[in-house]
């Protein structure tokens, strides 16, 4: 798979300068936030149930391996089967196996960011077997040849006008001139094609939200329904899942589905959140002759145990990117993996290598909104803090970066040169400044008033005000920092 | 070999310091116990469970009625009348449901067995449902096939009122009673309005691959 995570700066760059892009993320801005904060007022439990959501995930990644071998004894004492790959490439094999053993030429697929991570449509393609994506937003992306740009509303940077583009180039069976102003024209449109899909589809392939320990079971949660016509048409079904979706018990799974939906959408509760525990039973008119599970690590083994383990946790809500600045100004793909927004500067480094993914962990303004909102608590400013370290560490940031750093730092540990430094610094800002009292021009620092103007210091330095005893009548705040 | 691979190399980084065995006996402790955890206050008395039951329901964009045990058929009739939707209906071979539209589906055309996608709408009759989201339970069997949720445009469930639970948490007992512990139909359904999808500009739109309506008949009993 293509990674241009190196590229990142570049990416961003292009980001910033395609209208179409800026005009979809805003949808992002406007709706994502303001449901999460209205549907998490709306439970006065929502934070103990965060508390308890991260507490069961937490003794989950404590006794996984004990965890993975109860469910595999439960799947298969429900009729299924479970297949582990330590790799991508394994899980892929495992796959392909099951679909050549039925004779397979297309399969259907429900939402699943493991796909993407394994790299599994292109793969299937170049088999022979033909992938058909059926989340809306999914099928919208594999018509463009692109890859999702945000984990649970994948299209988001596309506008229905591309959408409608993309319709009549692909869908040429029908007639040219059909009306499709209406977005309830393109979805009908998606509708009646991936219908006929689902109906004469050999295999379903899914992902899933959690894997319940004391029964074998897998569970999707969804919108639309797709993933449900996927997995119960088919003759096989095939869950593809990590090894931490684990949830112990029924009942633990209950706890996270409340503050999973109200993190994502907004929503009290998703549309359908439907539990499979292996193949048809007999005597059952409808669903899979076959249940199959792979279990993908792809090096989540190597987390457990060390400062990343707590990134073990998340759930896969989007809730982190949704809020965060950076995710909100370039979108998804400029992080140039698959898993983007503070989450995937996380993972990012873990799966391609900080040598590649470093970029991500770098790029943040730690605020600290994305902890603020993750329902399972996750500290990701802290880990991206661990990864610029290990960065460092290893002498992989820019030589520009460690210079100016280590600048700093001698300069910092010299505190009679540090604020007479500072004091001369908020000086000449403030002239720069001039009576607007803002600057579009810095040394060294083009790049950064390039979009915008920096703000110049109006009184002395925090230490001087200080001592000058100004901060007894809060005024002249205004100092350089 | 993968899995020993895997399964070492978790056991080695796992939990700090102890044992196996105290592990196992935890796991265990935490599986059998099945702890609720926490749970968020519903309505005490069961008539204002219902209440809330019907509004939540209706904020998730589905539609209920509340009938009698020998108005169910007419309830559906009026429904599908009122939609101007044809007056056929599938089901599967659910005995509480033939109980309640047996005979009486007057001019009602009752067809059985799973939906091959022709259908306009689907009746199925609901494990139980709860109140705290408007959230339907709807289980797969020889005689509830689970494409009646899915392919008919129109999806009607039937629910009995003494089957609304408080919370998520409240379904689970029932299963391991009906079931057996650890065992668990082929598929449940958790079930809150109709299908949707908002992937083109985040716009809301229902009956994305699913039902476009879903209507609640619950039954006073």
């Amino acid at each position: 798979m293509e990674i241009t995570t190196p590229q990142f700066k570049q990416n961003v760059t292009g980001a910033l300068a395609d209208r179409q892009l800026q005009r979809a993320l805003s949808h992002v801005r406007g709706n994502f936030v303001g449901k999460r904060a209205a549907a998490a007022a709306a439970l006065p439990e929502f934070e103990a149930l965060r508390d308890e959501a991260r507490n069961i995930k937490n003794h989950v990644l404590e006794n996984l391996d004990i965890y993975l071998e109860t469910f595999e004894k439960n799947v298969t004492r429900q009729g299924g089967k479970v297949h582990w790959a330590a790799t991508a490439s394994e899980a892929r094999g495992h796959i392909l196996d099951i679909c050549r053993k039925v004779g397979a030429r297309s399969a259907t697929k429900g939402k699943s960011m493991i796909s993407e991570e394994i790299g599994l449509n292109a793969f299937l393609e170049e088999s022979g077997i033909r992938p058909v994506e059926t989340d809306l937003g999914e099928y919208i992306i594999q018509l463009r040849g692109e890859r999702p740009s945000h984990i649970i509303a994948p299209a988001v940077h596309v506008n229905a006008d591309q959408v409608r583009e993309d319709f009549r180039r692909v869908h040429t069976h029908l007639p040219p001139e059909r009306p499709l102003e209406e977005p309830e024209s393109l979805l009908a449109e998606a509708r009646a094609i991936l219908r006929d899909q689902f109906l004469s589809s050999d295999v379903g392939i899914t992902g899933a939200n959690f894997l319940v320990a004391e029964t074998g079971t897998s569970v999707i949660v969804t919108n639309e329904g797709n993933g449900d016509l996927t997995q119960i048409l088919p003759r096989v079904h095939i869950v593809i899942a990590s090894l931490e979706k684990i949830v112990p018990t029924l009942e633990d799974m209950s706890q996270i589905l409340r503050v999973l939906a109200r993190s994502a959408t907004g929503q009290e509760m998703s549309v359908y959140t439907t539990l499979s525990s292996g193949p048809k039973r007999k005597g059952d008119p409808d669903g899979p002759d076959e249940f199959h599970v792979v279990l993908l690590d792809n090096g989540r083994s190597d987390m457990i145990g060390t400062e990343f383990q707590d990134m073990l946790r998340c759930i896969r809500c989007g809730a982190c990117m949704n809020h965060c600045p950076v995710y909100q100004a370039v979108g998804g793909h400029a992080y140039g993996w698959v898993y983007p927004g503070p989450m995937g500067s996380v993972l990012t480094p873990q799966f391609i290598g900080v040598e590649k993914g470093g970029n991500l962990p770098n790029a943040s303004t730690f605020c600290g909104r994305c902890e603020e909102v993750c329902p399972m608590r996750i500290p990701l400013p802290k880990m991206m803090r661990h990864w610029r370290e290990k960065e460092f560490e290893r002498h992989l940031s820019p030589p520009a970066h460690r210079r100016n750093l280590k600048a700093w730092a001698w300069l910092a540990k010299r505190p009679g040169l540090y604020r007479l430094f500072t004091r001369l610094a908020a000086r000449g800002l403030w002239v720069l400044g001039g009576a607007k009292r803002r600057t579009g021009f810095l040394p060294m620092a083009g790049a950064w008033t390039r979009h915008r103007d920096m703000p110049t210091p109006e009184g002395g330095t925090f230490l001087a005000q200080w001592k000058a005893g100004r901060h007894r009548t809060g005024q002249g705040t205004g100092g350089a920092s | 070999m993968s899995r020993d691979l895997i399964l070492d190399k978790l056991r080695r980084n796992a939990a700090g310091g102890q044992s196996r065995a105290e592990r196992e006996k935890a796991v265990a402790k935490r599986i059998r116990s099945a702890s609720r955890g926490v749970l968020p206050a519903q309505p005490r008395a069961a008539t204002a469970r219902v209440t809330q039951f019907m509004e939540k329901a209706e904020a998730a964009q589905a539609t209920t009625v509340m009938t009698t045990r020998t108005g169910v058929a007419e309830a559906i009739a009026d429904w599908l009348r009122a939609h101007n939707l044809p007056a056929e209906i599938r089901t599967g071979k659910d005995e509480r449901l033939k109980a309640l539209l047996g005979g009486k589906a007057g001019n009602l055309i009752l067809r059985q067995g799973p939906s091959d996608g022709t259908d306009t709408t689907g009746v199925s009759h609901a494990e139980c449902g709860v109140c705290e989201t408007g959230t339907l339970i709807v289980l797969s069997g020889a005689d509830n096939p689970t494409t009646l949720n899915f392919l008919p445009q129109n999806h009607i469930v039937v629910l009995r009122r003494s089957d609304i639970l408080a919370h998520y948490e409240d379904i689970w007992p029932r299963l391991r009673t009906a079931y057996g512990k650890g065992q668990m139909p082929r598929t449940v359904n958790m079930i809150t309005g109709p299908s949707r999808s908002a992937d083109i500009e985040q716009t809301l739109l229902l009956g994305a691959h699913g039902p476009v309506r879903l209507h609640i008949v619950i039954v006073r009993d």
